[in-house]
């Protein structure tokens, strides 16, 4: 018997394997899923779920607490659409992102630079930079409140040692702004520069010897060979997380100025805390969520669709 | 094309010597291979030469010209490297322009975008270009010159990265290990490639490697380097032929070299295993010393009558030879190898057999691993008669 199956011709023997094949393929399907049903469940309900009822929330008059609720279509959206306030928060935020990004990552990729320049006092200086982001903004924010304090903030009782005129800096609409701005980039400066580090560090050396045999003339040069190109990737990375993050100002507006003075520092998510939590108009705060989520999704979009193909030289 | 002088280089990396008073001279036009075993400090000369290291003392001179104070941009050589170290942004023909843009190009001239309408910068542009084309197009590589490093394989990078090194015309290449990422065959004919470069272009090559066939096969000239310090510099023939050291004689050639452990006689023949060879040792007698065979310069024998007895261990064949494994006495030593034609007769394992050294000299060390003269006995029966 054993004899007759192996004398069999090779075509002969091959359906068998085939239907058997079928089979296997089918359950290594069902495993294949069933293994990534928790995952999928966990997304749904923690990401895909809220950002849902958030949108449909904003579609509705829901109060915070109120026992019921009422589809009002696009109501919220126009009412935010035709009021000041959003217009002052949206331009306050785009202007707060417009300062805090490029400052943030240009300074970040500096100190970046310099201390992997250095030969001693990497780690201190790396802690130094750092310890704004480990630190609690809320804490921190208490801290600059008391430093620009008015009549005794440190930052003013040295103006007025150097001879200079002491400031309203959060008082003053002209100032509070680019007050907040100066803060959000001190505190990212030490995330973006730990990212920066990171990507310095894992250039190929072999690529700055080669820039240096090929004849580059100065450090800008080599910079501009290597460096900057080399760092693309994280470039792009860091600009993107620091422009969401950015979007996010919440912390240091709530402690320090509560959107004053007059809205001069009204940003997007204060306003949809303050309509959502002081006010308790949850579908109008739902709608400026959905316009933030907007923004954030339109960010990711560019950086997978437009720049990454060209920062990782494919 | 120039010579380069390389005069009593010392490396120390903290505290450990990484070459010991080198000195090297190459001449003009000259294809030399420093050959040697990873960490013995090849690399690390090459880079000093290049001037992407610093030696710790000693001089090294190009075209007769001291450029120990020179940045690597001023020393006028070129290096391709083991990784061959493309920038991964650039375009294969941006990538072989780098060398022309840093140099003739002025610093506003070479502004992204804006650099191409400052006065002069277009012509300069149109130059380069042409001289890009013309490597390229020597290198074979001219259809790639729009392509990034990224999608390009291993052989043709590696010619990119010649191309880049060429472009300029320098005084001399520095190779640094440039073929070991490819595959074997590959290798071998990149090998034959470099090696017709080399005669075309007519420059000083310096060439780094630990592949001891590529040595042998590219060189004009061999430094074997063992330990941060040269052991012997020649060309290959004599290299493999007439090795100063034992460390040569056993890292040039594969398969490797044999070697015997042997004492000197009264009458300077040489007691090896349980036989003795009749030839005249230049070393006193009672001195223990190392005999030293090629594969192919031994040939299997009958055992009553060969110098040395054993049983074959292992059969390699190779084609065009077989390389049989002959376990010599009953000492843990490695087999002894030897390199025979293809003749029809099957070599059974553990088949008894001997080895006959009388076509030629053996190679004799002493114990400090050094040369020592040999002579047949007949030639001292002639003396003696």
């Amino acid at each position: 018997m054993v004899d007759h199956v192996l004398d069999r011709p090779l075509a002969e023997a091959k359906p068998v394997p085939a239907t058997l094949g079928r089979w296997v393929q089918l359950r290594q399907a069902m495993a294949a899923y069933a293994l990534c049903t928790p995952a999928v469940v966990l997304m749904i309900a923690l990401l895909v779920g809220p950002i849902l009822a958030v949108m449909a929330l904003s579609l509705t008059d829901y109060q915070l607490g109120a026992k019921s609720l009422a589809f009002i279509g696009l109501e919220n959206y126009v009412e935010m659409f035709g009021e000041r306030v959003f217009w002052i928060s949206l331009t306050n935020t785009m202007i707060y992102v417009a300062l805090v990004v490029p400052g943030s990552v240009l300074l970040g990729l500096g100190v970046a630079l310099l201390i992997e320049a250095g030969d001693s006092g990497k780690t201190f200086y790396r802690a130094v930079f750092f310890l704004p982001v480990m630190a609690t903004l809320i804490a921190m924010a208490i801290v600059w409140e008391f430093m620009l304090h008015p009549q005794f903030g440190l930052v003013n009782l040295l103006l007025k040692l150097v001879g200079m005129t002491p400031q309203n800096w959060l008082t003053d609409g002209d100032l509070a702004l680019y007050v907040l701005a100066t803060i959000g980039i001190w505190q990212a400066v030490g995330f973006n520069m730990v990212l920066f580090l990171a990507g310095i560090v894992s250039i190929p050396r072999f690529l700055y010897d080669a820039a240096e045999m090929d004849g580059v003339p100065s450090a800008w040069e080599r910079f501009r060979l290597v460096t900057w190109p080399m760092l693309g990737p994280v470039t792009l990375f860091v600009v993107v997380i620091t422009s969401i993050r950015s979007f996010q100002v919440f912390d240091t507006v709530h402690v320090l100025t509560k959107g004053g003075p007059n809205k001069a520092t009204e940003v997007l998510l204060y306003t949809m805390y303050a309509e959502g939590f002081e006010f308790f108009r949850s579908g109008y705060a739902a709608a400026i969520t959905v316009v933030f989520l907007a923004f954030v999704l339109l960010l990711t979009v560019v950086k997978t669709q437009l720049i990454d193909k060209k920062v990782h030289y494919q | 094309m120039a010579g380069i002088d390389i005069d009593g280089i010392t490396k120390n990396f903290g505290r450990t010597e990484v070459l010991r008073r080198v000195d090297l001279d190459i001449r003009a036009g000259e294809f030399m291979t420093l050959v040697g075993p990873s960490g013995c400090g090849k690399s690390t000369l090459l880079r000093i030469v290049a001037g992407l290291e610093l030696q710790s003392s000693g001089s090294v001179r190009i075209a007769d010209t001291p450029v120990d104070s020179l940045r690597p941009r001023d020393r006028d050589l070129a290096m391709v490297f083991q990784s061959y170290a493309l920038y991964p942004h650039l375009t294969v023909g941006e990538n072989i322009a780098v060398p022309l843009r840093m140099r003739q190009l002025k610093g506003h001239q070479r502004w992204p975008y804006l650099g191409a309408l400052m006065p002069g910068a277009r012509d300069i542009e149109r130059a380069i270009a042409a001289e890009v084309g013309s490597v390229a197009d020597m290198l074979d590589i001219g259809h790639l010159l729009a392509r990034k490093p990224g999608q390009l394989s291993g052989g043709q990078r590696q010619r990119v990265a010649l191309g880049r090194a060429m472009v300029r015309h320098p005084k001399a290449f520095l190779m640094d290990e440039p073929l070991s990422n490819l595959d074997a065959k590959l290798r071998v004919h990149m090998r034959a490639e470099i090696a017709q470069l080399h005669r075309r272009l007519g420059t000083t090559f310096i060439y780094v490697t630990h592949d001891q066939s590529e040595a042998m096969t590219m060189s004009d000239r061999i430094a074997v380097m063992m330990d941060g310090a040269i052991l012997q510099v020649a060309a290959p023939d004599t290299v493999y032929n007439d090795p100063t050291d034992i460390r040569v004689a056993e890292f040039i050639g594969s398969p490797k070299i044999n070697v015997l452990p042997a004492m000197v006689r009264a009458d300077g023949s040489l007691a090896v295993e349980d036989s003795i060879i009749a030839v005249e040792a230049g070393a006193a007698p009672g001195e223990p010393v190392t005999l030293a065979f090629r594969p192919e310069h031994a040939l299997l024998a009958d055992p009553e009558q060969a110098a040395l007895r054993g049983r074959i261990a292992h059969v390699e064949n190779l084609g065009s030879d077989i390389l049989v494994h002959v376990r010599v006495g009953e000492s843990g030593q490695p087999p002894l190898v030897v390199r025979t034609a293809p003749n029809g007769h099957r070599h059974e394992i553990g088949e008894k057999t001997g080895i006959d050294l009388s076509s030629r000299l053996p190679l004799l060390f002493g114990r400090d691993g050094k040369r020592i003269g040999v002579a047949s006995a007949r030639q001292r029966e002639a003396a003696h008669g």
